[in-house]
């Protein structure tokens, strides 16, 4: 078969304005740290400094928290929750007006390529504000059973809401937090992930440019420790994390013995299920989206393939010629599939993983793709030979590398699947509909694809069983986690 | 002649569907509200608590694994038996919480329709909680609610009968299984409850009573890898007494393995750590929240195509 060349195609970066350096985002309006330091934030591509951002300290924090506060009592609690709406509909609408500047900003910082953030997080994002505006004046028709309701029979927004992100989708992950945070009427600080802290900032203009109440969002960046003070600060009502389950059991130990209110989006080991009746085109594409999808940087990536043992050498010989032809490299250009990993930190971390897969016995196909000279790169990684009880089974890599193991029966799939004390997600491809739903009720995950994989939408619910978080978000069962409940 | 020596009844734990004593040997004095020596009760040890839990997950496929309907009519069969013995409770109860036969009386007919009122929720609690989702996209798309797995359950020390019930119903109606640590000082009601499960066609297992020293067990129920949910409704103390039961520290202790919690009732300043109060059981539930407490949401995706 011929292969095309692909000539470069970048997408220009002059839709964006760095600035030089950023403030932290409190009470309406960019402000120098307290207590605070500085960090750089660079481009995981080239290594190049795209801007200094501030570390926000513990009293930066505790000024954030009292913007919030005052916001939440003085306007934004006392609004008609209609208008409350709209001001998300404006939102919702300048996302979508500065989209293209959005996914430009949003690959620079973080490496992704420039088609996922184009097509992917920025429109969801976009949908997220849409989807909740509609929520604000219609939540007493939302069924959430147990919430505490106002005079009005409307249920009770709790307060602040202090809000920790990650770097995988900076600013989707910032509309998963504040767009059901606002439309139920609560006031947030959100700390957005120490290396990708650009997009959260420009939202910080957008709501600027919506004529957003100040103190109803302020964003306050750092690292480790501002989101420790965010979340131990004694005046938040409700923390919402999203990160790794090391960090996750940390807060959860904090917010022990408090009222505040928790919800957790946490790792995953995602099983994709591949049965010997699956439609094999559409299924080694599932594959490949399920674990290369955003550089493998994906809670819910299909990490763990399990293969019908009858077609197991065929799927990984298709799956190595796929993989052939992903083009990694430069994420602002429209034909990559594959971006930069977000930090070196990461990448030592991947890097380590994958030599523990070596030591251990699995076996290693790495795809032939040239990689970039400067920069944080990972080549599309296949492991066969692999146990259930080997490293790279088990421990969440948050990276493009895949673990491929067989099954002969479905039971035996379901119990391999489960074999995890993750249960964000799981996959199955089969051509038989009843054996869809019989594993279905049987995986112990939150998210369960069939015939597909990695698909998101703000309508429908997110989250994780067992060591994956509890709560969920997106959905009318999103919204309960932040109302006050009786 | 002479007046007949009645036989006094041996109070032992429930786990597996069995009545074992506690492996360690030890037994509690249970005195009546006016502090009368009523009878020994088994003290449960951390290796009850194990294999309690242990009998738990053993139950979990086969309970969550039935039809709703099934758990629905199982429910009912246990108010139906606890009817027919609805007097033995009453005196239980009067005993235990100082009550007069009235509102002994009163208390027992409140659990029994509480036990009916939970056995209506399982085939409807996935109705009203689940969601058919408009996605943008040619997508089937459906959330449907999923027991949790093994509760862990803290018993509440005032209410010993209609208290109890109020929480282990919601647990098993959901189609989780749990082990509960009966009220430690009014724990006699617990025991014969455990004797009307064992004959309601409720599998051994699904519930699992023990009987002892709430702050002695609780952590190792609150620690334990295999627990995948805590409900602390039993560290409020008895009124007008000091807590005994950390349950920030139970809450802490439960984060090790993402276990989910439901704290005690109370209030507080927000963020403050506070104390947990008992509520009123004789409410009835504001709707299925106990139930979905310790329920899981499952989103399952297909596409749409010719």
């Amino acid at each position: 078969m011929p292969t095309f060349e692909y000539a470069p195609a970048p997408e220009s970066r002059a839709v964006v304005d760095l600035q030089p350096s950023y403030g932290l985002f409190i009470g309406g309006e960019f402000v120098d740290p307290v207590d605070g330091t500085s960090m750089k934030t660079v481009n995981p591509a080239t290594e190049e400094v795209l801007s200094e951002v501030a570390v926000g300290g513990a009293a930066d924090v505790d000024r954030a928290v009292k913007a919030a506060r005052r916001a939440y009592e003085r306007t934004w609690s006392r609004m008609p929750a209609a208008e409350r709406g709209k001001y998300l509909f404006r939102i919702a609408r300048i996302l979508q007006e500065r989209g293209r500047e959005l996914a430009v900003l949003e690959s620079l910082d973080n490496g992704k390529p420039i088609r996922e953030s184009r097509d992917v997080d920025v429109p969801l994002a976009a949908a997220h504000f849409f989807y909740h505006a509609g929520w604000a004046d219609k939540l007493a028709w939302a069924g959430l059973h147990g919430a505490a309701l106002g005079p009005d029979g409307v249920p009770l927004p709790l307060g602040v809401a202090g809000q920790v992100i990650p770097w995988n989708f900076p600013l989707l992950m910032l509309a998963w937090k504040v767009a059901p945070a606002l439309a139920t009427g609560n006031t947030v600080v959100l700390k957005p992930a120490e290396t990708t802290p650009l997009t959260a900032l420009l939202f910080a203009d957008i709501c600027r440019q919506a004529d957003l109440p100040p103190g109803v969002v302020n964003i306050v960046t750092g690292a480790g420790a501002t989101g420790a003070a965010l979340v131990g600060h004694p005046d938040v009502d409700k923390v919402a994390f999203t990160g790794s389950t090391a960090v996750g059991r940390e807060i959860a130990r904090t917010v022990a013995g408090s009222r505040k209110k928790l919800t957790l989006e946490l790792g995953g080991k995602a099983a994709n299920i591949v049965f010997d009746d699956a439609a094999i085109d559409e299924t080694v594409e599932g594959i490949v989206d399920g674990i290369f999808f955003n550089q493998g940087h994906v809670c819910c990536a299909g990490s763990r393939l399990l293969v019908q043992e009858t077609i197991a050498e065929e799927v990984v010989g298709r799956l190595q010629q796929r993989m052939s032809q992903l083009r990694v490299g430069d994420p602002l250009d429209k034909n990559t599939d594959v971006g930069a990993v977000n930090s070196a930190e990461q990448l030592q971390r991947i890097t380590d993983l994958a030599a523990v897969g070596d030591a251990e016995g699995a076996q290693r196909w790495t795809a032939p793709c040239p990689l970039p000279e400067n920069g944080f790169w990972f080549s599309p990684t296949l492991f066969t030979n692999v146990s259930p009880a080997h490293t790279i089974a088990r421990d969440e890599i948050f990276g493009p590398v895949l673990s491929v193991m067989t099954f002969r029966t479905p039971s035996e799939a379901v119990t391999k699947a489960n074999t995890t004390p993750y249960g964000l997600s799981a996959g199955i491809w089969t051509e038989k509909g009843s054996r869809i739903l019989w594993m279905a009720d049987r995986l112990r995950a939150g998210v369960v694809w069939a015939n597909t994989f990695n698909r998101f939408d703000p309508t429908s619910p997110f989250g994780g069983y067992k060591e994956s978080g509890y709560g969920r978000e997106g959905g009318r069962h999103g919204l309960a986690a932040y109302v006050k409940e009786a | 002649m002479a007046a007949r020596l009645d036989v006094r009844k041996t109070y032992k734990l429930y786990v597996g569907g069995k009545f074992p004593r506690s492996e360690s040997g030890r037994s509690y004095e249970v005195t009546d509200a006016k502090g009368r020596f009523v009878a020994n009760a088994a003290m449960a040890s951390r290796k009850d608590a194990r294999d309690a839990v242990l009998a738990a997950r053993a139950a979990f496929a086969g309970w969550s694994g039935a039809t709703a309907y099934n758990r629905g009519q199982v429910l009912y069969r246990v108010a139906e038996v606890m009817e027919g013995r609805h007097a033995q409770f009453a005196e239980e109860v009067a005993r235990a919480e100082g009550l007069t036969a009235a509102k002994a009386r009163a208390v027992v007919d409140a659990a029994i329709d509480r036990w009916v009122w939970y056995a209506g929720w399982t085939d409807k609690v996935a109705q009203v909680a689940g969601a058919a989702n408009p996605v943008a996209g040619p997508y089937f798309n459906l959330s449907v609610p999923e027991p949790t797995g093994v509760v862990a359950v803290l018993a509440p020390q005032a209410s010993s009968l209609l208290g109890l019930v109020s929480v282990v119903a919601p647990v098993v109606a959901g189609g989780s299984t749990c082990v509960v640590l009966a009220s430690e000082r009014r724990p006699l009601p617990a025991v014969v409850l455990g004797e009307v499960l064992a004959t309601s066609d409720v599998p051994g297992g699904v519930v699992n009573l023990l009987t002892g020293v709430t702050a002695e067990s609780a952590p190792w129920l609150a620690s334990h890898e295999d627990v995948d949910a805590l409900d602390l409704a039993g560290a409020a103390p008895l009124p007008g007494e000091d807590p005994t039961v950390d349950w920030g520290a139970l809450e802490a202790a439960a984060a090790a393995t993402l276990t989910r919690v439901v704290r005690p009732a109370g209030t507080g300043a927000s963020g403050e750590p506070d104390g947990a109060v008992e509520p009123d059981w004789t409410v009835l539930p504001d709707g299925p929240r106990r139930v979905l407490a310790f329920m899981e949401t499952k989103t399952v995706w297909h596409p749409k195509g010719r």
